[in-house]
């Protein structure tokens, strides 16, 4: 066994490390501590947001390993040893290519208004780098389909489809 | 969400042995599934066995088809490039559930075990004959437009939600599960079960197996094959009808058809004598038809539901007539040809 939480009924902490946005970690966590609210309530990282918390709204969207997912249906225990990157490391990733202070996909957010409340905002962010790294999508209809884990009330959804066209266009940039 | 437990394995007989035989311990993967139903109280473990760092993430060619290790996720088997030459029918099927995000983090072995999306067996403040055996079904009678209308029992009329499985259904996979008593295989077909008086099992693994994986026959229907699923909205939607179809055809005769449904049982529906109504006939619209008719047959519908028939019955004839034409449903153009 690689692991194991104590004697049954005494619900030992256990002691994990997460690669958080480049910064390695060393965190003591419940088991039943989703990696969202170890994100938000245990490290203040709050970008990543809480919409549904049942894996219906995309509101809490991160890279795992590159990989995007729900992190509300994320237990963090279970993602000991990975890199994890929420939207404050979205412009960390794309400085390691050399470009400018803001990720490609937020630039073309801005520049295509593809947002208006802005809470849904950083999981359609992760999700569109997410989907980028996947190299799936490859026409609007695709695209469409492989954002629709991410709910947007205001609908923003034509402006969210432009941008990330107009970066899958550009040569995608982790 | 309730407290736990939390052990972690890193081999099949670790696993098998840290649940223990505990009618109160679950093996968590993807936890795309679990978690959420802990989060509603629907399961409340003592202890989760993670079972994620498993030898189990391979896709391997085996008997002259593949073998998908049980902790395969469900994006790279749908983007797995034999998958996608070879089983077509499955990478689609898999491509029409849920969203990018879920697909990767959710496993093979999960997508087999989810539960029904039901309301009443997610809401512990009503009763539920899965949740609660013998508490009583309030689907029939309330709201029930999303429910069974073929095999449901007095007991329960839920379905299983997969779009997965309803294209291992009609491949004829079998499940490999492993367990305190040793190996065993599961014909896709014996491995989901209809509620009956006991709808608290949804499948016929015993306590404590774990599924490993799952193998896909030689043959494959790479050229004739559908997965057409109907829905509320177009996309992350679960269905309220779904057709996976595969024909091997001789001309313009029906060699052999393969028919799954979803979204209208507690498993993934075949009709063995509808398949074989086909077999010899040209595929032309009657014939669909006709197989239509003898699938929906017996079929029974809920208050609300009785949509559902007719719309299964169209939708069996447009997908056997999309296989027939080697056409299959696109999963991200939306629009039914």
């Amino acid at each position: 066994m690689l692991i194991e939480s104590g004697s049954v009924g005494a619900h030992a902490k256990i002691g994990i490390t997460l690669t958080i946005n480049g910064e390695r970690r060393e965190i003591e966590v419940a088991p039943w501590t989703t990696l969202l609210d170890l994100l938000r309530e245990r490290l203040d990282l709050t970008g990543t947001k809480k919409g549904c918390d049942h894996g219906q709204c995309g509101a809490c969207t991160v890279l795992v390993d590159g990989t995007r997912i729900n992190s509300c249906l994320a237990l963090a225990v279970m993602k000991d040893g990975a890199e994890i990157t929420t939207v404050e490391g979205l412009a960390g990733l794309a400085q390691k290519h050399g470009t400018n202070t803001l990720h490609p996909l937020q630039e073309a957010f801005i520049e295509h208004d593809a947002f208006q409340c802005g809470y849904c905002t950083p999981g359609q962010l992760c999700s569109s780098v997410g989907l980028l790294n996947e190299g799936h999508a490859r026409s609007r209809e695709e695209i469409r389909e492989a954002m629709s884990g991410n709910l947007c009330r205001c609908g923003a959804y034509t402006n969210i489809v432009d941008a990330i066209e107009e970066v899958m266009h550009q040569g995608a940039a982790r | 969400m309730n407290r736990f437990d939390y052990v972690r394995a890193d081999t099949v007989a670790d696993a098998i042995k840290a649940l223990g035989g505990d009618p109160n311990a679950r093996f968590i993967a993807g936890g795309t599934n679990l978690v959420d139903l802990m989060k509603y109280n629907v399961e409340k473990p003592g202890r989760l066995v993670d079972i994620t760092r498993l030898p189990l993430k391979s896709i391997e060619e085996h008997a002259g088809g593949l073998r998908i290790g049980a902790l395969v996720s469900n994006a790279d088997l749908a983007y797995d490039e034999r998958i996608q030459a070879r089983y077509p029918l499955l990478a689609s099927a898999i491509l029409a559930g849920a969203s990018a995000q879920l697909r990767n983090a959710a496993s093979t072995g999960g997508n087999l075990n989810q539960r029904t999306r039901c309301y009443y067996f997610y809401d512990e403040g009503t009763p539920c004959n899965k949740r609660e055996p013998g508490s009583g079904c309030p689907a029939i009678g309330g709201v029930n437009r999303i429910h069974a209308i073929l095999g449901a029992s007095e007991s329960c009329i839920a379905t299983n939600p997969s779009d997965m499985c309803v294209a291992l259904a009609a491949l004829e996979a079998t499940v490999q599960v492993s367990g305190p008593e040793g190996d065993r295989a599961i014909a896709f077909a014996d491995y989901h079960r209809l509620p009956g008086d006991d709808p608290s099992k949804d499948n016929t693994i015993k306590p404590g197996e774990i599924v490993v994986s799952v193998d896909l026959p030689p043959t494959d229907y790479g050229q004739h094959h559908t997965y057409l699923k109907l829905r509320d909205r177009l996309s992350y939607a679960f269905a309220l009808v779904s057709v996976a179809a595969a024909l091997e055809l001789d001309g313009q005769t029906v060699k052999t058809a393969r028919l799954a449904l979803g979204g209208v049982a507690h498993k993934p529906w075949r009709n063995l004598e509808a398949e074989a109504l086909l077999q010899g006939k040209s595929a032309t619209r009657e014939s669909f038809k006709a197989a239509a008719d003898l699938v929906l047959r017996e079929a029974k519908p809920q208050s609300e539901n009785g949509f559902k028939i007719e719309l299964a019955r169209r939708a069996i004839v447009r997908g056997l007539e999309q296989a027939a034409a080697g056409t299959p449903q696109s999963q991200s153009d939306k629009r039914i040809q």
